[in-house]
């Protein structure tokens, strides 16, 4: 139920959005008009079986009132075939007509075949199977037109939300970094689901509803004014009188609806921060003040929950009102015409019907008109993340460099680098690093560590200057190419929920099980898979049978496997018992053999034993060379290292 | 489900007796309607009938309608006051029970369930009791009344009534046996289609470094295609429900009037017209025993998963607390911010281990006592049993000499000031995040406040925000970093002014410069105060008075670093993973 609640949000450029919708369907526009035409045509239906039913109640009619008037008496009287006795008692009958109607009708059974026969009511029973056969018809053919066409219409509209999905899906794969950086994950998740699912359920609703009741609604609307026009005045002046107090109180009652949702989500929000932060609440006893933000939340959904309920509770006992409402109005001043004689009775049934048809439409379509609010309201939500800008196209790149014959050497020219244009960052770094060379990336918490990863792994740009991989411009090779070259061990272990030998193969289909078993024996892993039931086989899911350091050495074979010249590598190890610890920088230390190293270090002795170290602040790098020469400098670095030995 | 009801009080069910017979009489009111409706039918039809008795038919009818519309308005109050109420109640109720909770049960349930419980299943619930008040009430009526008003009318009509009943009952039904399994498919679908795509955003680094976007692509297009088969599958069969209703009602009224016609056919003189008005009458009341059966599967629908809620509330409050509050206020005279174990030990109740084992140790006044070992070791646990979060299993805890479970668990956490793993904020301002609770005393004065976050060395980085002390802190702390958080959560344990100390690895976050100058700090202005600290850093505890090592559960020395460090193998290892040899020396 809470995907009906979300219902009430507003888009910010409606006709915008539904048009962009409408054309994003075009790949299916002919079935698109198929369905439509049907459900046009099953509403067309609707609007002329009425008439066919209120044919077949006259005929009924017809059948049960005695066909005595002056012609069939006449006929009586002047048949020479029958005896002047039952001529007689005819008469008698006819005569007490006026005084005891029951009995006469009873008197009338008791009649003389002949006569009888003649004054029988004759109901046309061939008319009557006729006309019901052509309602069954109609009625068939209805029921089949409108289930073809929400068979249709849900085709349509799941296969436009699958394509949905995947563009998002792609969409995520050639966004910069920085779109992601600055989104919360949440906030993606909850367009690829909610707004895409919210697009496909209500598409497919409103389009056949709004389709159906706008026909029936002009075909009723022209079937009235074509019948008698003082009537259908009428019927829509009573009608649209209840309607104008429906939309009173619907505009009032979304109100409360949108105060409801707001209300909902306060609560949420708190309810989630009492409840998650428990054992702080309960050590500062701070129960009580949480209760009583409760209270006042909860008052306060109260308030809007029983007046949203209410008021939306309203709509339907409306309805009903507003129908007999015109159809009182209806007979009254149909009454009135027929005994004026400008209209045939036939006209009053008509139009008791007409009514009925053009109240029902509206309503429907002033729901339909809420659903297409809130799916215009998710697709622009869908369609900016799919118009976000994309990172530059590579195609052209004619630059290539082989992972298996780059030397590893990467040269730092005058290097400037901004997240935010109007906070530069790295403002002019310049450095030469040798093949197999170690460089520690060092820094306080915070300090942007992560920035280096995004200019080697090129997932930012740089501003100006620029960074040479074996004397080739970065700037001049594709992504990825340069990713081929890194191997990159973060501190996060992502892994997937897969099976162990997917994960550790990941998108390198070539390896085969013994590639990959060499690899976690150098690692120190190997074993552990062993005894996972299954082995490779073992599916990762979000269990705790596997640690922190494991899924730390398994990240590290998967690096191991791809062989690259470059390494970038978080040596921080949080979570991680000591022994395991131990086990992960051992299978660290053999991941750098040979390889130009990038290491966020947090051990001192791969600081103390770096070629290189990089001291990073607020983002900048304020510090470069050796642990002696920098030691010696006693500047930032010198007070971070002592820092931790004061007392 | 009727254990919830029974929370319903007794002015609650006044309203539902009116509830039933305002309902009653709108039946009532809405099956008088077609009679007015077909004399008005019959006059306009007359030649001769009098515009004065079409008038007053129509003011009659229009009167039912209007008395039906007022007794559904009140009905439509009554039953919104009373859903919403309800769940009012409900999740005021299910807050409190959750707020007495420990952390035992806060963990049998997980938060994320405890949540659902309070608002999503509450919400269920709610829904079923506000259709359920205008639906189940008005079906039963309207079926019963609307057949005693049919039932000998005709077998040939009642029959066909009957066969239409069974047709849409059997397509309900059908249709929830096919569907309803494949809704639980297609809602852990969707869990995975964001699973994957979570997967995606959180790897995305390394996911392009091993340029494995295809890969990925693959594996969101599998989940992504089931889902969408699912979807189909089961729209297309719920597509079938519209047109065989339309379709049994259709044929309903078009089979009375067939039926209708051969027996008016057959039927004396006399009875053709009783039969004509039966057979009218018959088909507007036809339609309304249908429908009352729709509204009556239409209640079956959402029963089974209101009562999946109301299930799921129970469990929450029919859980019993282990934790039972004590009755004393204060600890024994003259002795504050002590702290001893005896022989402690402690496993979950449903766990066949022991976490800790036997565990003993004192703490004086002013002193600092550190925890350390490798995850798993039980530092937390042991550090989280002090306010009582969890009870000993076994031995027992005194502070300042008396039993932690003898205490009011308000007192007792009235010297204790916690700071947890994982900071937490308040959507609050800054101030009243630091001055959050309540200690038993006044709330901090605003220099307390200051000085507290001077301490937590915050003050920088508060002056830095918008607003300074009264800056928002957004909802789970986002618009502050971890390791501000940590200050301020810090900043909140020093301005209750408590006896006790407990940092559950509170510095983590903070770099080795803060992290110093932090304790330091501390402990010059802190100096009677007592300090509990668990860490993973060397560098945090070297200066404690007593460090604790802990493995497996066990402890296996206790001393000072330079004692440890010559008889604590353990400590030794952690300590030779962090810092080199001669580092430890120079320390």
């Amino acid at each position: 139920m809470p995907r009906m609640m979300r219902n009430y949000e507003k888009s910010k450029d409606f006709k915008g959005s539904i048009k962009r919708l409408l054309s994003n369907l075009k790949p299916w526009r002919v079935f698109l008009s198929v369905a439509l035409l049907l459900a046009m045509t099953s509403a067309i239906l609707a609007l002329i079986s009425p008439n066919k039913l209120s044919d077949l109640t006259d005929l009924i009619t017809g059948g049960i009132t005695p066909n005595i008037n002056e012609e069939t008496v006449t006929k009586i009287m002047s048949d020479p075939n029958i005896s002047n006795e039952d001529k007689i008692k005819f008469q008698q009958v006819l005569s007490n007509a006026t005084k005891d109607e029951n009995n006469f009708l009873v008197e009338l059974d008791t009649l003389p075949k002949p006569i009888y026969d003649e004054i029988k009511p004759k109901m046309d029973i061939e008319g009557v199977k006729r006309l019901a056969l052509l309602l069954a018809i109609f009625y068939i053919a209805s029921a089949i037109f409108s289930y073809i066409q929400t068979f249709i219409l849900s085709t349509i509209s799941n296969k436009f939300a699958k394509s949905l999905r995947t563009r998002i899906s792609d969409k995520i794969n050639i966004l910069p970094l920085s779109y992601f950086d600055n989104h919360e994950t949440g906030d993606v998740l909850s367009r690829i689901t909610n707004d895409v699912d919210t697009i496909s359920m209500h598409l497919n609703q409103s389009l056949s509803v709004m389709v159906t009741s706008l026909t029936l609604f002009i075909g009723s609307i022209i079937m009235m004014f074509y019948t008698n026009y003082i009537m259908a005045i009428t019927a829509i002046v009573a009608s649209l009188l209840g309607f104008a107090f429906m939309g009173l109180i619907l505009r009032k009652s979304q109100k409360y609806f949108t105060a409801r949702q707001v209300e909902l989500g306060n609560l949420n929000g708190h309810i989630e921060e009492i409840y998650a932060g428990h054992n702080v609440v309960k050590a500062y006893n701070g129960e009580e003040e949480a209760s009583q933000e409760f209270d006042n939340l909860n008052n306060k959904l109260f308030t809007c929950n029983r007046k949203s309920q209410f008021l939306s509770g309203l709509m339907q006992p409306i309805m009903g009102f507003v129908g007999n409402f015109g159809y009182v109005a209806v007979c009254i001043v149909g009454a009135l015409l027929t005994m004026n004689d400008i209209i045939s009775f036939g006209v009053i049934v008509a139009f008791m019907i007409y009514v009925r048809l053009f109240t029902n439409p509206l309503s429907q379509m002033a729901q339909a008109l809420t659903f297409l609010q809130s799916t215009a309201a998710a697709s622009e939500r869908v369609f900016e993340l799919l118009d976000e800008n994309e990172m530059p196209n590579e195609d052209s790149f004619e630059n290539y460099l082989d992972a298996k014959k780059v030397k590893g050497a990467i040269e730092f020219k005058h290097v400037k680098f901004s997240y935010d244009k109007r906070k530069p960052i790295i403002k002019d770094f310049n450095a030469k690093i040798k093949p197999g060379q170690k460089i520690a990336i060092v820094g306080p918490t915070g300090a942007g560590k992560t920035t280096m990863v995004n200019l080697l792994m090129k997932f930012y740009d740089i501003d100006d200057g620029d960074i040479l991989i074996d004397g080739v411009s970065t700037k001049k090779l594709t992504r990825e190419n340069i990713h081929d070259l890194f191997i990159m061990v973060l501190q996060d272990t992502w892994l997937f929920d897969g099976t162990v030998r997917d994960n550790l193969k990941f998108n390198n289909t070539e390896l085969s099980d013994e590639d990959i078993f060499k690899a976690c024996k150098t690692v120190g892993v190997s074993h552990f898979i062993r005894t996972l039931s299954g082995g490779l086989n073992a599916k990762l899911t979000d269990s705790d049978s596997i640690s922190q350091g494991q899924k730390q050495l398994m990240t590290i074979a998967r690096g191991m496997l791809k062989d690259a010249p470059f390494l970038i590598l978080d040596e921080a190890t949080s979570n991680v018992d000591t022994r395991t610890e131990e086990l992960v920088q051992k299978a660290m230390d053999k991941l750098t053999v040979g390889r130009t190293s990038f290491i966020i270090a947090h051990r001192l002795s791969t600081i103390r034993n770096a070629d290189l170290i990089l001291v990073m602040q607020e983002g900048n790098i304020v510090e470069q060379g050796t642990h002696d020469e920098l030691l010696e400098k006693n500047g930032f670095y010198a007070n971070l290292y002592n820092s931790q030995f004061e007392k | 489900m009727f254990q919830l009801f029974r929370k319903l009080n007794y002015k609650d069910l006044i309203c539902v007796v009116i509830c039933v017979a305002l309902v009653a009489f709108q039946v009532w009111l809405d099956l008088k309607l077609p009679d007015y409706m077909s004399e008005i039918t019959r006059l306009v039809q007359t030649s001769g009938s009098k515009m004065s008795d079409i008038l007053t038919q129509g003011m009659y009818m229009l009167l039912c309608a209007f008395g039906s519309l007022i007794s559904a308005i009140i009905v439509g109050y009554f039953a919104s006051l009373i859903s919403s109420s309800f769940s009012r109640t409900l999740r005021k109720e299910i807050f409190e029970k959750v707020e007495e909770f420990g952390m035992e049960e806060i963990k049998k349930f997980s938060t994320s369930s405890l949540i659902t419980r309070t608002t999503n299943d509450v919400t269920q619930v709610e829904m079923l009791i506000g259709m359920g008040l205008q639906m189940l009430i008005r079906a039963p009526i309207m079926a019963v009344w609307a057949i005693s008003k049919i039932i000998n009318k005709s077998l040939e009509w009642s029959a066909l009534t009957g066969a239409g009943v069974v047709i849409l009952l059997s397509t309900v039904i059908t249709l929830m046996i096919i569907v309803l399994p494949r809704f639980k498919i297609v809602q852990r679908l969707i869990d995975r289609i964001n699973a994957v795509t979570g997967e995606n955003l959180t790897g995305i680094r390394v996911i392009r470094a091993f340029n494995a976007e295809a890969f990925q692509e693959k594996r969101f297009e599998e989940v992504n295609d089931k889902l969408t088969r699912t979807q189909l599958f089961n729209q297309r069969c719920f597509a079938i429900l519209n047109p065989i209703m339309n379709l049994v009602m259709h044929f309903l009224t078009l089979g009375i009037y067939f039926i209708g016609a051969f027996l008016i056919m057959k039927a004396s003189m006399l009875d053709k017209i009783t039969l004509f008005g039966n057979m009218v009458v018959f088909s507007s009341y036809g339609m309304n025993v249908i429908m009352s059966f729709l509204m009556l599967a239409m209640i079956f629908m959402i029963w089974p998963r209101a009562q999946v809620s109301a299930g799921r509330i129970n469990e929450v409050l029919d859980e019993k607390i282990n934790i039972v509050d004590g009755y004393r206020e204060k600890g024994l005279d003259g002795v504050k911010g002590e702290i001893e174990f005896k022989n402690v030990s402690f496993k979950y109740p449903d766990a066949d281990e022991y976490l800790l084992h036997d565990i003993s140790f004192k703490v004086n006044k002013g002193e600092t006592i550190a925890f350390i070992g490798s995850t798993g070791s039980g530092k937390s646990t042991l550090i989280n049993l002090v306010p009582r979060f969890y009870d000993v299993t076994e031995g027992s805890i005194l502070i300042d000499g008396v039993d932690v479970k003898e205490y009011k668990q308000e007192a007792l956490h009235n010297k204790i000031g916690y700071v947890s793993q994982k900071a937490f904020m308040f959507t609050a301002s800054v101030k009243d995040n630091v001055a959050y609770g309540n200690n038993g005393n006044k709330k901090p004065s605003l220099d307390k406040i200051k000085r507290a976050i001077d301490i937590a060395q915050a003050t920088e980085f508060v002056s830095e925000m918008a607003d300074g002390l009264d800056s928002h802190i957004a909802r789970g702390g986002t618009n502050v970093s971890g390791g501000q958080k940590q200050r301020l959560s810090i900043a909140r344990a020093i301005a209750r002014d408590p006896e006790i100390y407990i940092f559950d690895d509170s510095f983590s976050a903070l770099d080795y410069k803060t992290d110093s100058i932090l304790r330091k700090e501390l402990k010059k202005n802190m100096k009677d105060a007592t300090i509990m600290i668990v860490a993973q850093r060397i560098g945090t505890i070297l200066n404690a008075d007593k460090i604790v090592v802990l493995d497996e559960g066990r402890c296996v020395g206790i001393g000072t670093h330079k004692e440890l460090l010559k008889n604590c193998e353990v400590y030794k290892e952690i300590a030779l993973s962090q810092l080199s040899k001669e580092e430890l020396e120079n320390a």
